[in-house]
C-alpha cells in the first residue's frame, strides 16, 4: 500500500512512454522490501514522500520546493544545490532534498560496472533518484541531506575517482556531442577537447569566481547535435576549409537508389526516386553544386559548410581535411535581455592538443568580462551592452567581413581620437578667425 | 538508520582530502569496437527506426539500438539498463543528448535479439521501458527541464507534460514519416535551464501573475537592492510599508510593468508568484540549431497561454498534435517546421494550424520586436 494516494499521477502511468510514475513506484517498492539490507542514510520512503509531493502540486498547479538553501562541500562553490520542501511535516521524507551534479564523461559512455557503482553510493546515501542526465549534461543525483554531502563528496572522490559538476557563478559542466568516436562528420575530437578544458579549468568550474554562469558546449559539425549555438557562452563548432571530397561512384549510387539518401532517415513515406537536383543542388544555400558531364562538381570556395549535401548523400560527400573549429561566443535563454544564439567571434582556429590558442581566446574572453560584467551579466549581455568591438579588442582578435550577416545600416561609428587625423583638441579661436559668430 | 561514515572526518576537513579531479576519462568507457575506429568513421545509415549502422574504414561496423528514456530515471531502471548492456553489449553503453539510451554491438546477427529484448520490457503500469527509436526524419525524445518534481520556480511541471506529449506523439517516435527531424523541448519556466528557444516546438512554462510580497519578512531574507537590480523592466522600487503597526523596509511592484519573468524571485524567496490559474503553458515553433540548409532560429510563441490542466495538458497535445499534422502533410522533403512556416508565410501558418491570432502574439520587448513587424505591403490574404 502507497504511504500517499497519487491518483492524478497514476494516469500518467499508461500509454506508450516510459512512465516515470512507475518507475518512481518501482523505486518506491524497491526501498520498501530493501532486499540487500542497505543501511539507507536517507529516509526509507522519500520515494513515497517525493511521489506524495508531486501529486500535491498536481492538484494545486503550484511547485512546493524552497529556495536552495547555502549548502556544498567544503573548498567548492558549486555542484551541490540545497533543497527543501514547503510541507516538511506531510513530507518528511523529502524536507531536505538537495541535488548533486557529477561530472558525467564525455559523449555520455559508460560501462555497467561504473554505472552500478554509482547507484550503490546513491542507494545507500541518497533517494536513489537520478537525472540520466540534466540539461548541462551532469548524471543529477536528485535527494539526499546535507550529512551526506561530505560522505558522498568524500567516496566519489576516494572511490571512484569522479568529480562533481558545476553550478552558480561558475563554469558549468562542459558538454560534447559523440563526435569522432562515432561520427563521421566530426571535423575534431569533440571529447578530447571538452576533457582537456574541463580538467584545465577545474578551479572555474568548482569555485565561483565570473559575474554569471558561463557555458562551453562542442558540437564536432555544423549540425549541432549538442546545439551548442543555442545554450553555451562559449560554443564550439567543427568546421573545415577545403574542399568536400567527392567519390563520383557513390554520387552515381544514389543518383540510381541504390544508396538511400539521407542515411535512410526518410523511410517512413514515398517521397518518389532521389532526385540529385531538387533536394541537393538547389536546396544548397550558395547553390554552388551543379551536375556536369555525369558529375557533381562544387565550387567549394563559395561553400559555407551547411551540411545538407554531406547529410544527404554521406556515403559520396565527406568533410574535408583541413580540419578545426569555429568560436561562436554569448548564446544564452531569454532571460533577462531575450534570447540570444552565439555570434561568430573566431572564424576557425585549429584544434590540436594542447589547444593553446583556443585557452588563449578562453582566458581573454574571461579576464574582459570578469573586469567588465556586472553581478549576473551573461557575457552575451555584456557583448551587446558595450558592443562587439569590445569584444574583439579584449580578445585581440581583427574584424572581418565574417564577423557580421551585413554591415551597420547607420552611420554612428563611435570613432576613436587616435583613428582620426589631427585628434580631437582643437583651438575655438582659430576657428573663429575664419568662421564669424 | 544509523550514520556510517565514508571515512571523511568533519573535525579535519583537508585531511586526505581529493578534490579538483574533474569527470572519468571518456576512452575508459569506449565499446571496443569505438576505441579501435575512432576517428576513421566512414559513413552511417538507418536500418530502421531507432537503428543505426556506422561503418568504418576498417570495414568494421557498429550497429546502435537507440531507446527512449525518462530522464528521471531511478536507480533501480539504471540497474536493469547495465543488466541488459552486459547481457548484449559486452556491458558497454552511452546516452544522448535528448535522453536516449543507445545500446551497441558489433555484428548484425546481435541486433534483433537486442531490440526484441528492449521491447519486451514493461513497467507495472504498462508503459514500455526501452521503446526502440528516436531517429531520423521522426520525433526524438523531448529535452527537459525539472519542473515541480525539484525545482523552486517552475510555472508547469516538466515529467508529466513530457510524458503527456511523448504519448500522444509515440507513433512518430518509431517513425521517419515527418519531412525532417522534428525536435521537442520543455523548459518549466523562462529561465530555460533546457534552453527550448531554438526548437522546432517548444513547451514553455509561464507566469502572468506579479509576485506576491510577504512584507513581514522581505527585508530579513531578501537584499532589497538585488530584488530591486533584478527587475529587467525597472517594475520595483524600495518602499516602507506598516506591517503590524510597524514600519518595515520592503519593496513595491508596479505591476503593469510585470513581464512575469520571476527574476526577483529568485533573488528574493519573499516575492513568490507561482499560482493555479495564473501559471502554465507558452508554445513556441519553428526554431532549430543546425546550420543546415538555413542558419539556426529562435522559436516563435504561437501560443500565448494554455491551462496547467494536469495530468495531461489536453489543451496543449491537442495543438501539439495538430501543428505537426499539419507540416508533415505541407512540408517540402529537408525542410524543418520553421523553414516551411517562413516559406508559406506566418500568417498562412496560423489559418493551416487553425490557430487564433492574438495581440499576445506581436513581439513588445525592447529594439527586437520592431525586425517582426512587416515593413512591407508584401502579404497574404
Amino acid at each position: 500500500m502507497a504511504k500517499h494516494a497519487t491518483p492524478l499521477l497514476d494516469q500518467l502511468e499508461s500509454g506508450p512512454w516510459p512512465s516515470f510514475v512507475s518507475d518512481m513506484k518501482q523505486q518506491a517498492e524497491v526501498r520498501a522490501k530493501n532486499v540487500e539490507n542497505i543501511e539507507f542514510q536517507i529516509p526509507q520512503d522519500a520515494v513515497e514522500d517525493l511521489l506524495g509531493i508531486l501529486e500535491l502540486s498536481f492538484a494545486d498547479g503550484t511547485t512546493h520546493w524552497k529556495h536552495g538553501g547555502i549548502v556544498g562541500v567544503f573548498g567548492y562553490g558549486g555542484g551541490v544545490i540545497g533543497r527543501y520542501c514547503d510541507q516538511p511535516q506531510k513530507f518528511p521524507g523529502v524536507a531536505h532534498f538537495h541535488t548533486m551534479r557529477v561530472n558525467q564523461p564525455g559523449g555520455k559512455y559508460y560501462t555497467a560496472e561504473y554505472l552500478r557503482k554509482l547507484c550503490d553510493l546513491w542507494d545507500f546515501r541518497g533517494s536513489g533518484i537520478t537525472n540520466m542526465h540534466g540539461s548541462t549534461g551532469d548524471i543529477i543525483f536528485l535527494g539526499t541531506t546535507t550529512p551526506q554531502l561530505e560522505e558522498i563528496f568524500y567516496e566519489l572522490t576516494h572511490t571512484h575517482n569522479q568529480d562533481l559538476g558545476g553550478s552558480g557563478s561558475n563554469l558549468r559542466t562542459p558538454a560534447d556531442c559523440i563526435g569522432s568516436s562515432r561520427c563521421e562528420y566530426a571535423c575534431y575530437d569533440t571529447q578530447d577537447l571538452c576533457y582537456t578544458l574541463t580538467q584545465e579549468y577545474q578551479d572555474e568550474l568548482h569555485r565561483p569566481a565570473f559575474p554569471y554562469k558561463f557555458k562551453f558546449k562542442f558540437d564536432g559539425c555544423p549540425n549541432c547535435c549538442v546545439a551548442s549555438i543555442a545554450r553555451s557562452d562559449c560554443s564550439f563548432i567543427g568546421t573545415w576549409k577545403d574542399d568536400i571530397k567527392i567519390d563520383q561512384e557513390a554520387v552515381q549510387a544514389y543518383i540510381g537508389g541504390e544508396f538511400p539518401p539521407n542515411g535512410g532517415a526518410h523511410s517512413g513515406r514515398d517521397w518518389g526516386p532521389f532526385d540529385i537536383q531538387k533536394e541537393v543542388n538547389d536546396l544548397c544555400p550558395t547553390k554552388c553544386m551543379w551536375m556536369e558531364g555525369g558529375k557533381l562538381k562544387i565550387d567549394n570556395k563559395e561553400c559555407t559548410r551547411c551540411m545538407h549535401c554531406i547529410n544527404v548523400m554521406p556515403r559520396a560527400l565527406r568533410i574535408g581535411d583541413d580540419r578545426g573549429l569555429s568560436i561562436l561566443v554569448g548564446a544564452k535563454a531569454p532571460i533577462l535581455d531575450g534570447a540570444q544564439m552565439g555570434s561568430l567571434l573566431v572564424p576557425f582556429i585549429s584544434a590540436e592538443a594542447p589547444y593553446d590558442e583556443i585557452k588563449e581566446v578562453i582566458e581573454s574572453i574571461w579576464d574582459w568580462w570578469m573586469e567588465e560584467g556586472k553581478n549576473r551579466e551573461r557575457l552575451g549581455e555584456l557583448i551587446k551592452r558595450q558592443g562587439f568591438q569590445k569584444l574583439l579588442a579584449a580578445t585581440n582578435i581583427k574584424a572581418v567581413a565574417q564577423h557580421v550577416l551585413e554591415p551597420r545600416s547607420n552611420p554612428y561609428i563611435f570613432w576613436n581620437e587616435d583613428e582620426v587625423e589631427g585628434g580631437w583638441d582643437r583651438d575655438i579661436n582659430e576657428y573663429r578667425k575664419h568662421h564669424q559668430r | 538508520m544509523a550514520f556510517v561514515s565514508s571515512g571523511y572526518n568533519p573535525d579535519k576537513p583537508m585531511e586526505n582530502r581529493i578534490t579538483d579531479i574533474g569527470p572519468k576519462k571518456f576512452d575508459q568507457f569506449y565499446p571496443p569496437v569505438i576505441a579501435k575506429n575512432k576517428g576513421k568513421w566512414l559513413y552511417h545509415e538507418y536500418l530502421k527506426p531507432g537503428v543505426l549502422v556506422h561503418v568504418a574504414e576498417s570495414g568494421d561496423k557498429v550497429f546502435t539500438v537507440r531507446c527512449g528514456g525518462a530522464r528521471l530515471m531511478s536507480t533501480t531502471h539504471i540497474r536493469e539498463i547495465c543488466e541488459i548492456a552486459e547481457k548484449h553489449c559486452g556491458g558497454h553503453l552511452r546516452f544522448t543528448t535528448r535522453n536516449n539510451i543507445e545500446f551497441m554491438v558489433d555484428s548484425q546477427d546481435k541486433v534483433e535479439p537486442l531490440v526484441k529484448d528492449l521491447e519486451s520490457r514493461k513497467f507495472a503500469g504498462g508503459s514500455f521501458k526501452f521503446p526502440v527509436g528516436g531517429t531520423g526524419a521522426g520525433i526524438s525524445n523531448i529535452v527537459h527541464t525539472q519542473g515541480w518534481i525539484h525545482c523552486h520556480t517552475p510555472a508547469t511541471d516538466a515529467s508529466g507534460t513530457v510524458k503527456a506529449t511523448m504519448d500522444e506523439v509515440f507513433a512518430d517516435f518509431q517513425n521517419h514519416r515527418m519531412p525532417a527531424h522534428l525536435r521537442i523541448s520543455m523548459a518549466c519556466c523562462l529561465n530555460m535551464c533546457g534552453a527550448v528557444h531554438c526548437s522546432d516546438i517548444a513547451i514553455l512554462g509561464y507566469h502572468r501573475k506579479p509576485p506576491m510580497l510577504d512584507h513581514e519578512y522581505l527585508d530579513k531574507m531578501c537584499e532589497i537592492p538585488l530584488a530591486i537590480a533584478a527587475c529587467p523592466t525597472a517594475a520595483i522600487k524600495p518602499s516602507k510599508v506598516e506591517v503590524n503597526g510597524e514600519k518595515v523596509n520592503s519593496v513595491a511592484v508596479k505591476n503593469e510593468r510585470c513581464m512575469f519573468c520571476g527574476n526577483c524571485y529568485t533573488m528574493c524567496p519573499s516575492m513568490p508568484l507561482s499560482d493555479k490559474e495564473g501559471d502554465g503553458i507558452v508554445l513556441m515553433v519553428g526554431g532549430k540549431v543546425s546550420n543546415r540548409i538555413s542558419m539556426p532560429k529562435f522559436s516563435k510563441v504561437v501560443v500565448a497561454f494554455q491551462p496547467n490542466n494536469t495530468p495531461r495538458w489536453p489543451e496543449m497535445t491537442t495543438v501539439i498534435k495538430k501543428i505537426i499534422e499539419v507540416y508533415a502533410g505541407d512540408a517540402n522533403k529537408y525542410e524543418r517546421l520553421g523553414e516551411w512556416a517562413e516559406r508559406i508565410g506566418w500568417e498562412r501558418f496560423f489559418d493551416k494550424c487553425e490557430l487564433p491570432f492574438t495581440h499576445h502574439l506581436i513581439d513588445d520587448f525592447r529594439d527586437p520586436a520592431y525586425y517582426t513587424w512587416r515593413q512591407s505591403s508584401q502579404f497574404k490574404f
